[in-house]
């Protein structure tokens, strides 16, 4: 089932882009004045870097029938890479993520085939954490990396056909699909 | 009139108030709405004003398994620090929201009238006091109460009370699984019914029809879901003063009347707020609080306590439920209401069983997104276990009423103090058997439909798991007798001439449906008696 730009919109308009409410990164390790991940001690990371981190991910914790991977991924990073403080969890995170591929594996995660990132991501415990955005690097993972792209194509209408659910929980899929019957 | 919104805004008291409303839940609001044209208006609220832009994340949080539920509209910590002294356990913070808007914010929006022996409780059913009014009292305010909140309702329930005008919007249409529910009802004979819906079904009073985000409760992002931000913002457009962040601490008083609500501003200043009427909506937990925390060497006891009854009676409607899988679609969790129930067992009510109310869910067990976030696969083998896991699920609910118990109370907590200093509420709650035996009487019905149904029964919610359904009410009751009640029919104090309460802390007894349209036909009689007083 092939995923659009317009899945990715919709993920947005249901998830919302970032930036008003302070969702859980306000909690994460305060480094005050809006500083990078360089502050942390991983490398810093470029929006081009997290792009192609996301997009390997995804396609790893997608399904194999979906297509269009890289489209939608990029669409839905369009928003969620403009507010603060999500953003900038989201990208130390992905930085953290990318940091440990390069020391296990000697290579960006997006270098990685794709057995080594699901290994990588195993790993680090990304797929038995509960996510937490102030948690351990297992649970933050799991929040920004995993969850952040999980969510995105579950509350997508093309998500949400594929788990069976044209009017998936988060998507303003209108008042008249709960009323009919099985196709 | 608005004042700038952010800590520093200006919060100062407004001079010469004919009312001072404390609370901005549904029952402040709508009186400070009734009253907002010919009178100065007050309102002091002790949580903030949300940014409506901000709803889309806070759907996030209602969706992400990291946060909990009090986290979606920042319950919790010092502020809502609270404790439980009763034989069981309430969990307070998952029940209310503090705001503009007050805890519709959170809320589900189900708004149904009491019967008329609800009102009645002591002469028809032998048990708990009768109500100061009946029906036929409130029966023009529920009327106007549904216009105000927007209802979408039908008139195919022949259970519900006798009312003269169809409901404001048309019901929503059943849902898929409602016609599941329909066959084994009917071969059980059963009726099935629609249920009314503080919720858009078409465009109204300027807020847009359901769109199908499925989050409700707790947010509704498309402003579809009535909340009281509704009332709030009209009462302010008609020159209302609303004060966000400004908790009251007490009420200054003489013998006969409240003087000065005492309030708290962010920069921790200390105000006096002056009026001719004061009106205390602060829900049916904080309301006794604020009272028993205005003790005086008048009132030893708290304000408008002579009978002694502040706080006690506290009630709410339990839960009855069960559910399994059927070896067909049911299509749940493409929105976040519900459709039909079932009256019929309702007014067979007497001193052995309570008054209950049926319900059908449109979304039992889990939804993709929620299972997609919380599982330990990814790729194929979460698709293949969503695939496997949802679409299945189905379960009904039910509310089963308590009877007010005096040892069922909130009192102040001597030990615990909030972020102001203040004793903390302590919440003792106890249930009583009437309402245990309701529950096996409602889970008794719900197995007869899912067997009927064929459903394999995989959950129950029965006396020994019940928790409550975040009603808070009798915590001041209504009465004629100023030595066995804390207001009168009108809800005006029966201590001091120039208070009035509204809120669900005001019923006698709490009946089986869900209270907030009974809070706003009362809090809409109520603004006639304030109004009345003023002139
Ligand atoms: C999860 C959930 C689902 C619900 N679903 C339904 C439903 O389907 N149908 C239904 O009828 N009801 C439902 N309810 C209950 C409904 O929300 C309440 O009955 C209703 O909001 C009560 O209105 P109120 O104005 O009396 O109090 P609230 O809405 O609680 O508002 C009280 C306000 O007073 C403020 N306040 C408190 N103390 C002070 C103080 N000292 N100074 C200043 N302000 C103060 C609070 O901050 C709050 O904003 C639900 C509640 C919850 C939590
Ligand atoms: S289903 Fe309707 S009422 Fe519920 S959250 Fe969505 S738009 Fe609001």
């Amino acid at each position: 089932m092939e995923l659009t730009r317009r899945d990715a919109a919709a993920a947005l308009a249901a998830i919302g882009a970032t930036g008003g409410v302070a969702l859980g990164a306000d909690r994460v390790r305060d480094s005050g004045d809006g500083a990078s991940a360089s502050d942390e001690g991983a490398d810093p990371i470029t929006d081009e870097q997290v792009r192609a981190s996301l997009v390997a991910v995804a396609r790893v914790v997608y399904p194999e029938e979906v297509s269009g991977v890289e489209a939608f991924v990029n669409g839905f990073l369009d928003g969620r890479l403009t507010g603060d403080p999500h953003a900038r969890a989201l990208r130390e995170t992905v930085a953290e993520v990318d940091g440990i591929a390069r020391s296990w594996y000697d290579a960006p995660i997006a270098a990685l085939s794709a057995e080594t990132r699901d290994r990588l991501l195993r790993e680090l415990g990304a797929d038995t954490a509960e996510e937490d955005p102030d948690g351990t690097t297992a649970e933050r993972v799991r929040y920004y990396v995993v969850n952040e792209l999980l969510l995105a194509l579950y509350a997508s209408p093309t998500g949400g056909e594929l788990a069976g659910i044209e009017n998936p929980q988060g998507y303003p899929g209108g008042a008249e699909s709960y009323a009919r019957g099985p196709r | 009139m608005t004042r700038s919104v952010g800590p520093s805004a200006d919060r100062t008291p407004v001079e010469s108030a004919d009312v001072c409303v404390i609370g901005a839940g549904p029952a402040g609001g709508l009186i400070a709405d009734r009253l907002a044209a010919d009178h100065e208006v007050v309102v002091l609220e002790a949580g903030p004003r949300f940014d409506p832009a901000d709803r889309i994340e806070r759907q996030e949080r209602a969706i992400r398994p990291a946060f909990d539920r009090p986290d979606v509209w920042d319950v919790g910590g010092d502020r809502d620090a609270h404790s439980n002294g009763g034989e069981w356990f309430y969990p307070l913070n998952h029940a209310r929201v503090k705001g503009i808007g007050g805890s519709t914010l959170h809320w589900q929006g189900m708004v149904v009238r009491l019967h008329e022996d609800d009102f009645n409780s002591g002469s028809e059913r032998g048990v708990g006091p009768d109500w100061p009014i009946e029906y036929a009292d409130l029966r023009p305010h529920y009327a106007a109460a549904e216009r105000e909140l927007g209802v979408a309702g039908a008139d195919d329930n022949p259970y519900a009370p006798p009312r003269e005008q169809p409901h404001p919007m048309p019901a929503f249409s059943p849902s898929y699984s409602d016609s599941l529910f329909a066959e084994a009802c009917e071969e059980l004979g059963i009726d099935m019914h629609s249920v009314p819906n503080a919720r858009n079904s078409e465009a109204y009073d300027d807020r847009s029809a359901c769109v199908g985000y499925g989050t409700c409760q707790p947010v509704c992002p498309s402003g579809a879901k009535y909340d009281a931000t509704v009332h709030v913002d009209r009462a302010e457009r008609k020159g209302a003063t609303v004060l966000d962040r400004a908790p009251v601490e007490y009420l200054d008083h003489d013998a006969e009347r409240v003087t000065a609500a005492v309030y708290a501003t962010p920069d921790g200043t200390q105000h006096r707020q002056t009026a001719e009427a004061f009106v205390v909506a602060c829900g049916g937990v904080e309301t006794p609080r604020l009272l028993l925390l205005s003790e005086s060497s008048q009132y030893p006891e708290g304000l408008a306590n002579s009978s002694g009854l502040v706080g006690s009676f506290f009630m709410d409607h339990l839960f009855a439920g069960m559910g399994g899988l059927l070896d067909e679609p049911t299509r749940q969790n493409h929105v976040g209401f519900l459709t039909s129930g079932c009256d019929q067992f309702y007014d067979e009510a007497d001193e052995e069983t309570g008054p209950f109310k049926l319900e059908f869910f449109n979304y039992d067990g889990p939804s993709p997104v929620t299972m997609a976030l919380t599982g330990d696969d990814w790729g194929d083998a979460l698709l293949e276990r969503i695939r496997a896991d949802y679409g299945n699920h189905i379960g009904m609910g039910a509310l089963v009423e308590q009877l007010p118990r005096e040892e069922s109370r909130v009192a102040l907590d001597p030990d615990r103090t909030d972020h102001r200093g203040n004793p903390v509420p302590e919440i003792n709650w106890t249930v009583g058997d009437r309402a245990l035996r309701t529950i096996e009487r409602a889970n008794e019905i719900q197995r007869e439909i899912l067997e009927e149904l064929g459903v394999d029964i995989g959950w129950q919610v029965g006396p020994e798991n019940t928790g409550p359904a975040y009603h808070h009410m009798g915590t001041t009751r209504m009465g004629e007798d100023p030595e066995e009640s804390v207001v009168d029919a009108e809800l005006r104090t029966h201590d001091l001439g120039n208070c009035w309460i509204a809120s669900s802390s005001v019923f006698p007894t709490a009946g089986a449906m869900n209270p907030t349209l009974t809070i706003a036909a009362l809090a809409l009689r109520a603004a006639d008696s304030v109004a009345a007083a003023l002139h």
